[in-house]
């Protein structure tokens, strides 16, 4: 479902992975480690076409990509439903709403405005719009910050049904899932210092 | 994308939104120009089609800088662009909400707003019209800057200094097109060039807005 190639990429024009190559097939989940600033995010950001690779090759459907940043990009003024309602007609999926309310347990909270959620309830929020996508292939960079325990495993049983029905994920995570997924090790893919760099320290 | 208009406009309209800052804008300014102008009635009304086109400009040049700050700032920029609609699309949505939330009630505001400024009777119908045809090419424009500054913090003076030499065309246009229906004079050619200018900005900035909003977001 993805596969790189050789990739390369740079953040604020400074390279900071190169070399790396993996493959990410329906129905698996690819776990990205590395300590802060390793790339993670950088490699998300490019899979997801938001920024262009320095080098190597992304195989990939880009229709196929649900990217989930950061940021929730909730609107604070706009009701739970509103928000969740206005990405499902984006992605043209509309019926998927209530549905996606209530596997994230937001159904109490559907009139609140968003401004009016907790941390880990926003949090809840932005990962159900996974579900309105329709997407097979989730590119998720720390899905489960803010989340407590019970909610944590919520979001793992939820990526299993998601595997099981032929999707795919690649995650950007420090804490472990407790799924069965694979795991890939970002920081040995650190791209090394131009040439003549050395020569100035 | 009819869908992204709705949702651009019910947020301008919600608490905290800036629906009614360009409109209260516009208000105080036709109010004080003329307490400041004094009682000459004549001078008010030579002055009045210029003043109002004046004032709805800076009035729609007070909300550019939320077109896509807010977006950018909450993260929904970046999944706007990773979602099924292509960036130009994004661009054209805000542009047509910040126009209905601001241009066109601006519009629909100038005629009252010309009582107080004594503009010449036959005056009302071509502001009006001037200002319908000008005030969609200020809200493009104003994306095209908003787009260019949107990964700076507080680019609100950035953006003010970069669009008022590029709303210069549609000013003059625009005021010479409502001086001359107000004074009874013939006036196709600047309404021709008012509409040029707007067609054009429209036609070509949502391409060259999503190609900056696609760097800034890199």
């Amino acid at each position: 479902m993805l596969a790189l190639h050789d990739l390369a990429c740079a953040r604020g024009g400074v390279p900071i992975l190169e070399g790396v190559s993996l493959s990410v097939r329906a129905g698996e989940a690819l776990i990205l480690r590395g300590p802060n600033g390793c790339g993670k995010t950088t490699l998300l950001r490019t899979i997801a076409g938001l920024q262009p690779a320095l080098s190597g090759a992304i195989e990939v459907d880009p229709e196929a990509i649900a990217y989930g940043a950061h940021a929730d990009g909730l609107k604070a003024t706009l009701t739970v439903t509103e928000n969740l309602a206005f990405w499902a007609g984006a992605y043209g999926e509309p019926n998927k709403v209530d549905a996606a309310l209530q596997t994230f347990a937001l159904d109490p909270l559907r009139h609140r405005p968003a401004q009016s959620l907790s941390a880990g309830q926003k949090r809840r929020l932005g990962l159900a719009r996974l579900l309105v996508t329709g997407r097979a292939l989730w590119v998720l960079d720390e899905p489960t910050v803010s989340l407590d325990a019970f909610n944590v495993q919520l979001f793992a049983s939820v990526l299993q049904t998601h595997l099981q029905g032929g999707g795919a994920a690649l995650i950007a995570t420090h804490i472990d899932l407790g799924i069965e997924a694979q795991s890939f090790d970002l920081s040995e893919y650190r791209a090394k210092p131009m040439v003549g760099q050395g020569d100035l320290l | 994308m009819i869908r992204l208009v709705l949702r651009d406009i019910t947020l301008a309209v919600r608490a905290g939104g800036g629906f009614g800052l360009g409109l209260a804008f516009f208000l105080v300014l036709a109010v004080l120009i003329p307490l400041g102008v004094g009682p000459r009635p004549e001078m008010l009304r030579a002055i009045a089609p210029g003043v109002l086109w004046v004032g709805a400009l800076l009035a729609c040049l007070l909300s550019l800088d939320r077109i896509f700050q807010t977006d950018f700032e909450d993260g929904s920029l970046d999944l706007l662009a990773t979602a099924p609609i292509p960036m130009e699309g994004v661009v054209l949505s805000k542009a047509v909400a910040h126009w209905l939330t601001t241009g066109l009630p601006l519009t629909l505001a100038a005629p009252a707003l010309g009582v107080m400024l004594n503009l010449a009777p036959g005056g009302y119908v071509w502001l009006t019209a001037s200002l319908a045809l000008g005030t969609p090419a200020l809200s493009m424009i104003g994306a095209f800057a908003a787009g260019l500054t949107v990964s700076l913090k507080r680019g609100g003076l950035l953006l003010s200094l970069l669009v008022l030499p590029l709303y210069v065309p549609t000013l003059i246009y625009g005021a010479e097109a409502a001086r001359r229906g107000a004074e009874g004079l013939p006036l196709g050619t600047p309404l021709a060039l008012l509409a040029g200018i707007t067609l054009g900005a429209w036609a070509c900035l949502p391409f060259a807005t999503a190609a900056v909003l696609r760097v800034n977001l890199r």
